[in-house]
């Protein structure tokens, strides 16, 4: 359960997100809305890579931001560009790099690890340069570097935004079959049908909260 | 075999290496050098492509440095220092090519164990190391990114329109690493 209570955080003047209160309960949450709008910041808030100006943010009972640490071994967070993410030489130990701080010895991280490339269809790809992967396999790689830490929740900020048809099909196959909450940033209309709730964010604000094709029509109304 | 030899063994072999290199500093401790680290690719079985990939990145370098040393200072000593550092490099690259960028660090880690009581902790360092390894790619590929931006829009390469763009990419990657190892809980 995620609560979001009177939350504001500002760049400079500028109210990014401005008083939003949100209780984000639902398996699988998608949110859309224009860029600037507030989106990737709050979806940050929500494992305190970004901490609130006023309100707070509590994730299962822990604080974003006295908390914090508990809290981002708790949500994982999916970059938009894997580029970013991705930050190891070869993929096996990118994926294990999320392990670093488990008391876990080799066999166990390298099962684990094992066990993460095989969910995303990376299997046989540990000792693969990870920056020659195709965009694709680099969002899979993002992908398991997240899923291998076992976190209660995952955000992802856009993760198809960078990939083809095909990639897009694989990578939302992968999220929808997840045992974990899942709160996805998303401007790809056509996917939020496998979704339980859609936010959609203007200026700031929460502007409509609905099933998919409640929030679609109004996401359309509102960018004319 | 070198793949399966323990990293920290393959450091340390090297190590001793290229001092000998170093205070032997003739001709003939360098047709050794080379003759062993030959026999090391051979042994690896790495093949002399991945051995002429470790150099070849240095071939204007060693060209000018060998001009100057045999300009300034003969052949002899021109020879030790170019092929010392030719040498030196391949040896480098087979500990490289034949050992796991984790093996390495965890042996860089454990080296670095008895300065904990510095406060040194060798797992950051170990993880910087790491990071530094992956940095190289990535940064290279930036750059490839702003020179074909030049070409696209007809531009010639100066420094100020090809570096300045560079370092504002790279600095905009290092922050966004920095926010990927926080989320991924590594911010501590």
């Amino acid at each position: 359960m995620i609560e979001v209570e009177g939350v504001t955080h500002r760049l400079g003047d500028r109210a990014v997100l401005d008083d939003v209160s949100v209780v984000l309960g639902e398996r699988r949450i998608a949110i859309v809305g224009a860029n600037g709008s507030g989106k990737s910041t709050f979806a940050r808030l929500l494992n305190g890579l970004v901490e609130p100006d006023a309100g707070r943010v509590v994730v299962d009972g822990r604080d974003t931001v006295s908390d914090g640490a508990a809290v981002r071994r708790h949500v994982g967070f999916v970059f938009t560009n894997p580029d970013a993410q991705i930050v190891m030489p070869t993929v096996a130990e990118d994926v294990g790099l999320s392990l670093r701080r488990s008391r876990m010895d080799k066999d166990q991280i390298r099962q684990r690890v094992a066990e993460a490339l095989a969910a995303v269809g990376l299997t046989g790809f540990d000792d693969r340069p990870s920056h020659l992967l195709s965009g694709g396999e680099k969002q899979l790689l993002a992908l398991a570097g997240v899923l291998v830490a076992r976190p209660d929740v995952l955000v992802c900020d856009e993760p198809t935004t960078l990939l083809d048809l095909r990639n897009t099909q694989r990578v939302m196959a992968i999220l929808s079959g997840l045992d974990q909450q899942v709160v996805m940033i998303t401007h790809d209309l056509d996917v939020l049908a496998l979704f339980d709730r859609v936010l959609v964010f203007e200026a700031g604000r929460i502007v409509a909260d609905a099933g998919p094709a409640e929030a679609v029509a109004a996401y359309r109304a509102l960018v004319g | 075999m070198l793949h399966r030899l323990p990293a920290g063994a393959k450091l340390l072999t090297l190590a001793v290496l290229l001092s000998a290199l170093i205070i032997a500093a003739s001709p003939t401790a360098v047709v050794i050098g080379a003759a062993v680290t030959g026999a090391g690719y051979a042994v690896a079985r790495v093949g002399w492509r991945v051995m002429l990939a470790q150099v070849w990145p240095l071939r204007w370098f060693a060209g000018v440095l060998m001009a100057l040393q045999w300009w300034l200072s003969g052949l002899e000593q021109a020879v030790v220092t170019v092929g010392g550092l030719v040498v030196a490099v391949a040896l480098a690259g087979l500990v490289t090519v034949t050992t796991r960028v984790t093996a390495m660090t965890a042996a860089f880690a454990t080296g670095l164990r008895p300065l904990t009581v510095f406060g040194v902790d060798p797992q950051r360092v170990a993880l910087m190391m790491a990071l530094g390894i992956r940095a190289v790619p990535v940064v290279g590929g930036l750059a490839a990114e702003v020179r074909e931006a030049h070409r696209a829009r007809g531009l010639r390469l100066d420094p100020r329109t090809y570096g300045v763009p560079l370092v504002v990419r790279t600095l905009r990657q290092a922050d966004a690493v920095g926010e990927a190892l926080a989320a991924r809980g590594l911010d501590d």
